[in-house]
């Protein structure tokens, strides 16, 4: 592994480090406030069906009894993901393994599920680090503060996940929005109860596999109230939501109205000669978290 | 559970288990499918359990284990290997989450058993209803995730999804869900 520590660094390693951690605690035994009432309100509106009333009543209790007891969500601590903007000057891979020590103690003292897997050998590496994992993408940003933003992955839900390319016959898409539409309820319609829902879906379009997975992953970083700056888009995205939830597919897949609780779409340009949509769905454990520290105080 | 108990379960009855279960995911299903090993080379009796689709967080601490978190995994991935399985070991439940296909379906009925869907991402939830860890088997080798645990549960809420008579709640949501897709995009 590559070391820069022998750096004259300016900012406070441990501090860094034991932010992390915190960060992957909060993640991984609290459920962001929104989605927690998007639940809430579901079990209101499922007042026929006794499958998805028992599924989210078990599911609220859940979410109350982690908190509580600072214990995992779900066994599954999925694969952790992580989004960083950070301002010029700061070295990346500095961060880079400073998150990476952050999770070896994150993954014994919270504590995780190692869930990183040598694909050769099948050994698991004992701690969520490996090879690409954890995933961490950067960004450069102006200003003193750089900002993480965490999500553990369940791989329930990341199994479900579809990427298409526009147009299919199979499904009657060409490449339009229309299409686009098409190919979410594919995945929703083919993913049934498999992947923990009610889900959050995230769209990616755009020119290439790489991009448009990755763009798909950040839509499911958004609040489920957040609404889309292009309007074309955002009435998309209510249209969809409905219609997911008149398949019926319902909580954990036993039936019910509540089988997606928000749908987010992020388009990026294409080449002429492509359109990518990959649909990334996030399970009801949707786990995600913020930090923002000021370099200055480091 | 005795055959008479497996038959009086139907497709969406709600149950409470109460007893020793077993867990085991992927890896152990793909070494108890082409290894085969016998009745007597497994340490416990699988006999009548109920084969629990889970790879839990367990602490071990003072020499005891600890149930973290240990809500159900994806049943679907281990389709092409547990009809063999039920057979093969006279299991009488299956549980996880998502439900299984044909083949499981057939063997469930064949050797009366009954698939269970329990809820999802709930870990802490039902690790509550775990009193305890009996046994384990092939940690060192599979880890802690993909090894045989043998848990003493106590009002584990479970619904049948699948039973031992060819009902399949999975099949028709799916069904219903399929007829809805249609009404959407106009598809044949």
């Amino acid at each position: 592994m590559n070391d820069v520590s022998y750096f004259e660094y300016p900012m406070d390693e441990k501090k860094f480090h034991d932010a992390v951690v915190d960060l992957y605690r909060e993640a991984a035994t609290s459920l962001p406030a929104d989605v927690q009432s998007a639940l809430q309100d579901a079990l209101e509106k499922e007042e026929r069906d006794f499958h998805a009333r028992l599924a989210l009543s078990v599911i609220l209790e859940n979410v109350e009894s982690a908190r509580k007891r600072r214990r995992p969500l779900c066994q599954d601590t999925g694969i952790p993901l992580f989004f960083l903007k950070v301002p010029a000057g700061i070295s990346h891979l500095w961060l880079k393994n400073l998150i990476i020590r952050a999770t070896r103690t994150a993954t014994k003292k919270i504590p995780l599920r190692a869930n990183a897997v040598d694909v050769l050998t099948d050994k698991n590496s004992g701690d969520n680090t490996g090879i690409g994992f954890p995933i961490i993408y950067f960004d450069e940003k102006r200003g003193r503060k750089i900002i993480v933003d965490i999500m553990l992955k369940g791989s329930g839900s990341e199994n479900i996940g579809q990427l298409y390319k526009l147009p299919s016959p199979e499904l009657n898409a060409e490449r339009d929005l229309e299409g686009v539409r098409r190919c979410v309820l594919d995945t929703i319609h083919k993913a049934q109860g498999r992947g923990c829902p009610p889900y959050i879906v995230g769209v990616g379009i755009g020119a290439a596999k790489d991009q448009v997975t990755k763009l798909s992953k950040e839509q499911l970083m958004r609040r489920l109230d957040d609404t889309n700056k292009l309007e074309v888009l955002s009435n998309l995205e209510k249209k969809l939501l409905d219609e997911i939830n008149l398949l019926g597919i319902g909580p954990m897949g036993l039936g019910g109205m509540t089988t997606a609780m928000g749908v987010k779409i992020g388009v990026n340009h294409r080449h002429p000669a492509s359109f990518f949509v990959d649909v990334t769905i996030a399970c009801w454990v949707h786990r995600k978290a913020r930090m923002t520290i000021d370099t200055t105080d480091m | 559970m005795t055959e008479n108990d497996v038959l009086s379960l139907r497709a969406g009855d709600m149950i409470l288990i109460s007893g020793q279960i077993i867990t085991g995911r992927d890896r152990l299903h793909k070494f108890l499918y082409y290894e085969r090993p016998s009745k007597e080379q497994i340490p416990f009796n699988l006999e009548g359990t109920i084969l629990y689709h889970c790879g839990p967080v367990i602490r071990e601490a003072d020499n005891r284990f600890e149930v973290i978190a240990a809500g159900p995994t994806t049943s679907m991935r281990v389709e092409m290997y547990e009809h063999r399985i039920i057979a093969e070991y006279g299991l009488r439940g299956v549980m996880g989450k998502g439900g299984m296909g044909r083949q499981t379906l057939h063997a469930l009925q064949g050797n009366v058993a009954v698939y269970l869907t329990t809820i999802g991402g709930a870990a802490v939830y039902l690790a509550e209803k775990i009193k305890r860890v009996s046994g384990v088997w092939k940690l060192k080798e599979f880890g802690m995730a993909e090894a045989m645990w043998v848990l003493e549960v106590e009002d584990f809420p479970a619904i049948v999804t699948m039973d031992a008579h060819g009902k399949d709640l999975h099949e028709k949501i799916s069904k219903r869900s399929y007829a809805e897709l249609r009404k959407l995009v106009g598809i044949a």
